[in-house]
């Protein structure tokens, strides 16, 4: 506004001071020159807000980002101790036949017990003995089966082993619980603190990097947690969703755009698109629940369910990002196959579909970024579950990744808040790599005309 | 043709493992049993060979929704509850085919009242949280009803901080805020004579004694109580209401106000002398027992002493248990699937 108004005054001064077509302006008087500064200032403090506002959102960027990365980074790395484990024959394999399915019954969870008890002969009472249980997981006896079988010459001998530790006990190294409180206010006694730190003077204690958080499925030690199954089942949900969305979306496209009669029905079928594309995630849940769950019967928590649902989802967006791409190819393209014979099927599929196919892409993967990160309609087909099996496929029960950080936040022990911004960190990667390819995508088959 | 065999390709990828009859419990249900039903899940699957059950946090009623939906694999087995299963809801089940519904008693959860360390121990009444958090408050001369007018704890009494009132806690879909508004307000509520009055007109009374206020003093923090534990570490002023699980695992951090002279510790919960507890229940659906394989298995793991009992794996986890007495009535009755009759 302030703009145009001094451009009004500069014309006006400008009028008056030339007061005839004849008299040149003259661009010197200090009135004219007092208008191109005030517009110069107009400039700088417009650019002045554009940076600002680039500079909150950045703020907010780092703000976040800082958040997650200082609480999570700790999650990928995990507390094992150091026990002389006495592999002992009469518990692992008492009538020597060196059988992998006996060993692999064999109660290595006991082997740990006594390695514990060895490491701390003077603990005899039960309760403190339960305690000094709790600093090694129960997962480490699956650790100790796999040993054995992969080298079963192990059997009789002592070695010191690194045993993946308990959660609370793991909160201890990584400086989440402080010695300093009371001792009635914290989760370990100061016994458990005095069996820490016995450990730690003799070197017994490290971290490593965790493995198991990138392989494993959920599971309620948070030691043991990992999100490999949510992945996995996101891949098959995405899989199912790209299935059935893109065909469907650059079809339903090409023909709005490309062969359509313009009359009331396809503007109420383009209204209803656009429409579709805002509308809450939850609704397809519902409409996922009603008519795939109880009208179909498919599996509950299934990743088909879910990438049906989502594919419902998607299809607004594809459809709405193919049409902006085919739009965007010229006409004269179109003419050019005409005028040389081609029928409009061949117009489309070999020149005008190639041409948009970098738009449509950018589109889809942005729909199915999308899809990625919703947990909403999700709840309604069963899929917010605690699944601790890697699904081995896409009818088998599973999870997705946000589904996976919503359960962690929610879960009362303190190491799942690590987990819970290590699993965002990880969502955020794959989210970045599906927005770099499209990037990737575009760059490469850009077209300019 | 490269495009169909990649397409081809893909579908293989995704749905081999197709469907066959069920061997996997399904369990829905309560967010509060969530984190128990899960442990004695993973045990289970660990230590069986069977395969871990499903389960889905789904709430107390959207639980028993779906479990009383009929007999049959696509519906759930086995629902947790934070409240024992309604007339109505018996009658839903029974109306849909289930007629035989084995009630298994988990234990006692305690619901908190609590704050930063560094703020100074509260020692409430349930009369003094009710006049904070109701909508509609006996006014000072005891008359009538008012809208509540108290905006810091020292204006309800003068031994009170004077600090404003401000309390998180779970919105009206959770089982914790229907335990809370049941064993507090409610119980509260008929103590002033203002309110005994207008025991007859039972839509008015029912409105006062449930009303939570809505000027802001209440916050709806959210179903997720790592958040309230968080929130309430950032801001000292405020209380937070959820289970007992969240203070036991952040005592370093919090502490819970006493509620009529008690504090909530493990033993004034399982002793009951902490008057805000409740019972959680699970649910069994015993036509599934035999054709789902492992329900019966189940049971026995979560009925066992070294899941449900008094150093169980679950106690470790913030659960209450109940004493061996009862554990033994629960665990007969369980095993031997004794149908609930109301």
């Amino acid at each position: 506004m302030t703009d145009m108004a001094s451009l009004m005054e500069d014309r006006a001064a400008a009028k008056v001071i030339s007061g005839n077509l004849h008299t040149p302006v003259d661009w010197d008087s200090p009135k004219i020159a007092r208008n191109i500064k005030k517009r110069y200032a107009a400039e700088r403090r417009f650019k002045i807000y554009g940076l600002s506002a680039i500079a909150i959102a950045l703020m907010a960027l780092l703000v976040l980002g800082y958040s997650i990365v200082s609480k999570g980074y700790s999650a990928f790395f995990q507390t094992y101790v150091q026990l002389e484990i006495h592999f002992d024959p009469a518990e692992i394999d008492p009538d020597g036949t060196g059988d992998p399915a006996v060993i692999g019954r064999a109660n290595f969870d006991s082997l740990v017990k006594e390695a514990l008890r060895n490491r701390f002969p003077d603990v005899t009472d039960r309760r403190e003995r339960r305690d000094l249980y709790d600093i090694v997981s129960g997962g480490a006896s699956y650790d100790l089966r796999e040993r054995v079988l992969d080298n079963p010459s192990l059997i009789g001998q002592t070695r010191k082993i690194w045993l993946i530790s308990g959660d609370d006990f793991d909160m201890l190294n990584k400086g989440y619980i402080s010695a300093d409180t009371d001792e009635g206010d914290r989760r370990l006694n100061d016994q458990e603190i005095g069996w820490y730190n016995a450990l730690t003077s003799d070197g017994a204690v490290e971290k490593q990097f965790h493995t198991r958080f990138f392989t494993n499925g959920d599971s309620r030690e948070p030691e043991l947690a990992g999100i490999w199954g949510a992945a996995v089942g996101s891949f098959y949900t995405l899989v199912v969703t790209l299935l059935l969305s893109f065909p469907i979306g650059v079809l339903a496209a090409i023909y709005l755009e490309e062969f359509a009669p313009k009359n009331r029905f396809t503007t109420i079928v383009e209204v209803n698109i656009n429409n579709l594309a805002a509308v809450p995630s939850i609704v397809f849940g519902l409409l996922g629940l009603e008519v795939y769950l109880n009208v179909m019967h498919l599996p509950r928590s299934a990743p088909v369910v879910g990438g049906l649902t989502l594919a419902l989802m998607t299809l607004p967006t594809i459809i709405i990002a193919s049409r902006a791409a085919i739009k965007a190819v010229p006409p004269s393209i179109r003419q050019a196959a005409l005028g040389l014979g081609a029928s409009p099927v061949q117009t489309v599929t070999h020149h005008v579909l190639p041409l948009a196919m970098p738009g449509i892409l950018t589109g889809t993967i942005i729909g199915m970024a999308q899809a990625l990160g919703e947990t909403a309609p999700l709840l309604m087909i069963g899929m917010v579950a605690f699944i601790v099996d890697v699904p081995g496929g896409a009818l088998d029960p599973a999870t997705v990744l946000p589904v996976q950080i919503y359960l962690w936040a929610d879960s009362p022990e303190r190491a799942f808040v690590e987990k819970t911004s290590a699993a965002i960190m990880v969502l955020l990667g794959f989210l970045i790599l599906m927005n770099g390819f499209a990037v990737y995508l575009r760059k490469k088959f850009e077209r300019k005309w | 043709m490269k495009k169909t065999l990649a397409v081809a390709a893909l579908m293989s990828v995704a749905f081999v493992g197709a469907a066959q009859a069920r061997d996997q419990i399904r369990i829905v249900g309560s967010s509060t049993v969530f984190p128990f039903a899960t442990a004695v899940a993973e045990e289970f699957g660990k230590t069986t060979s069977f395969k871990t059950p499903v389960i889905e946090s789904t709430g107390s009623g959207g639980g028993l929704k779906l479990f009383c939906a009929g007999v049959g694999e696509q519906h759930p087995d086995i629902t947790n509850a934070s409240r024992r299963i309604k007339k109505s809801e018996v009658e839903t089940c029974a109306k849909n085919g289930i007629n035989e519904i084995t009630e298994v008693k988990v234990g006692y959860d305690g619901i908190v009242l609590s704050n930063s360390k560094d703020a100074p121990r509260l020692d409430l009444t349930k009369e003094q949280i009710f006049l904070a958090l109701a909508k509609t408050v006996p006014s000072k001369d005891g008359k009538s009803l008012i809208d509540n007018p108290y905006s810091t704890w020292a204006e309800i009494d003068p031994s009170l901080p004077d600090v404003k009132i401000e309390v998180l806690g779970p919105p009206p879909t959770s089982g914790t805020r229907d335990a809370f508004t049941e064993l507090v307000l409610e119980e509260a509520c008929d103590s002033f004579e203002a309110i005994k009055a207008i025991k007859d007109n039972k839509d008015q009374h029912g409105a006062v004694c449930k009303g939570v206020r809505e000027d802001g003093a209440y916050v709806e923090a959210g179903e997720n109580d790592n958040l309230i534990v968080q929130k309430l570490e950032a801001n000292h002023d405020a209380l937070g209401i959820f289970g007992f699980s969240f203070l036991d695992q952040n005592g370093d951090k919090l502490q819970g106000s006493l509620i009529a002279g008690v504090e909530p510790t493990f033993e004034a919960i399982s002793a009951g002398d902490y008057p805000v507890s409740r019972s959680l229940y699970f649910y069994v659906k015993n036509a599934h027992v035999g054709t789902i394989p492992g329900i019966k298995e189940y049971l026995t793991e979560f009925t066992s002493d070294k899941a449900f009992g008094g150093e169980g794996y679950l106690a470790d986890r913030g659960l209450i248990p109940m004493d061996a007495t009862e554990r033994e009535a629960v665990r007969n009755a369980a095993l031997n699937l004794a149908p609930l009759s109301m």
